[in-house]
């Protein structure tokens, strides 16, 4: 069965045809073409996959393209104002929250999310809301460092 | 993931009229167990009905007594309530121990205890709190509702609404995460409630959830930890698997079960 959904992609309206069993992040990457938003396990374990549904991060590799139906999604191509990156993104590239860079765009989107609920995250708090988001490369580090940098610049200093 | 038809149900009656229609419908609340089992080959659905859309099932009231949780609130939203955390703490930090946040933000009350999976967090709180089931046929005392693995007394159209815990007089949540997984090796939900003591453990049982009798008689007597220390669950009926042996679980049961009680001291 084919089924038309509608929502909206960094602000923008988009429209596609898909399978019932299709997967957001199937949509995302193969109908939209936005692949920066990566499948790393396809278990909902390893959080590459995150992006924002309504404002909230979830994995859009356990959730179908037809249940996000009118929702308002934002990726990690929709940060990002021009050139100008989004500050979360700038304290990963200033603080080098990253090797490889698989898991990065997961990391950016759930740690944007943390920051929402919680402006002020102590250490502990990100290690905990990353139990989603997992980094084989960095040992999570300067990925830690990136967040609270983040999150310090996210609240305006 | 084999393929379905999907549909999204505009109301609780639509569901169930969606669901009888279907020749094999599954229903979808959070997805977080579901959508893994479909991509694995597990399930074969003809019909997938979502319950997404229905905006009266989600949220949480409190009043004196406990508190109502709709079927499709929220891990997040549980753990977050300030209402919840008012009222029985246990259970919002059973709550926020679900899965990761992502899972959370996703993961539904409803779909948890609909599912039973043996090693879930939910089905403990609501065997420890004698909690009732709502659906959209009758009400169901929790003890009455899960009936062992993946199975509980819900009929094929029969759709749960609502969660009602009661207020306890005291209550805690301990449990042993698999690392990988955050799922219970094993979870214990000790409360001291309007009709006594309870005392649910959950991830060990062959069958699912269950109350330690012994536990209970002991904490009706003395509630401190010590009364719990010296009883031990037999391994017979209990799991063993890659994660854990049932000899393992078993300690862990009187382990969990004095953090338990102490944490509710």
């Amino acid at each position: 069965m084919t089924y038309t959904v509608s929502m909206s992609v960094n602000g923008k309206a988009v429209k596609g045809e898909v399978e019932g069993r299709t997967l957001l992040v199937q949509f995302i990457r193969e109908n939209l073409r936005l692949t920066g938003t990566h499948v790393g396990c396809d278990t909902s374990q390893c959080g590459a996959c995150v992006v924002h549904v309504n404002g909230t991060s979830v994995k859009s590799c356990t959730l179908l393209a037809v249940q996000a139906e009118g929702a308002d999604i934002t990726t990690i191509e929709g940060l990002a104002k021009g050139d100008e990156l989004h500050p979360m993104q700038a304290a990963f590239r200033e603080n080098h929250g990253l090797q490889c860079g698989y898991c990065t765009p997961g990391m950016v989107m759930s740690a944007i999310d943390l920051v929402k609920e919680n402006p002020n995250p102590t250490e502990r708090e990100v290690r905990e809301w990353l139990e989603g988001n997992l980094c084989r490369c960095t040992g999570y580090h300067n990925i830690v460092k990136s967040i609270e940098a983040g999150a310090k610049a996210m609240r305006g200093g | 993931m084999y393929d379905f038809s999907y549909h999204r149900a505009g109301s609780v009656a639509d569901a169930s009229s969606k669901l009888k229609a279907a020749e094999d419908g599954k229903l979808v609340a959070g997805g977080m167990t579901l959508i893994p089992t479909l991509k694995q080959r597990l399930a074969q659905p003809s019909d997938l009905i979502d319950l997404g859309g229905i905006n009266d099932l989600a949220g949480i009231k409190a009043d004196g007594s406990g508190v109502t949780i709709g079927a499709m609130t929220t891990h997040g939203a549980v753990a977050t309530s300030k209402d919840v955390k008012s009222a029985i703490p246990a259970l919002a930090h059973l709550a926020g121990e679900i899965g990761d946040p992502q899972v959370r933000h996703r993961g539904t009350i409803g779909g948890s205890i609909a599912n039973n999976d043996p090693a879930a967090d939910y089905p403990a709180a609501c065997i420890g709190l004698g909690a009732t089931i709502v659906t959209s046929k009758r009400e169901i005392a929790a003890d009455e509702f899960f009936k062992g693995l993946f199975e509980t007394a819900l009929a094929d159209d029969e759709i749960v609404t609502a969660v009602r815990f009661p207020k306890p007089k005291r209550a805690a949540y301990m449990k042993f995460p698999n690392p990988a997984s955050r799922y219970a090796l094993v979870g214990v939900f000790v409360a001291e409630t309007g009709n006594g003591m309870r005392v649910a453990v959950t991830g060990a049982g062959q069958n699912g959830v269950f109350r330690v009798k012994a536990m209970e008689d002991a904490l009706g007597k003395s509630f401190a930890a010590d009364a719990v220390a010296n009883i031990s669950v037999p391994d017979g009926d209990l799991n063993s698997d890659i994660h854990a042996s049932a000899e393992y679980r078993a300690h862990l049961i009187t382990v969990m079960a004095k953090r338990a009680v102490a944490a509710a001291e």
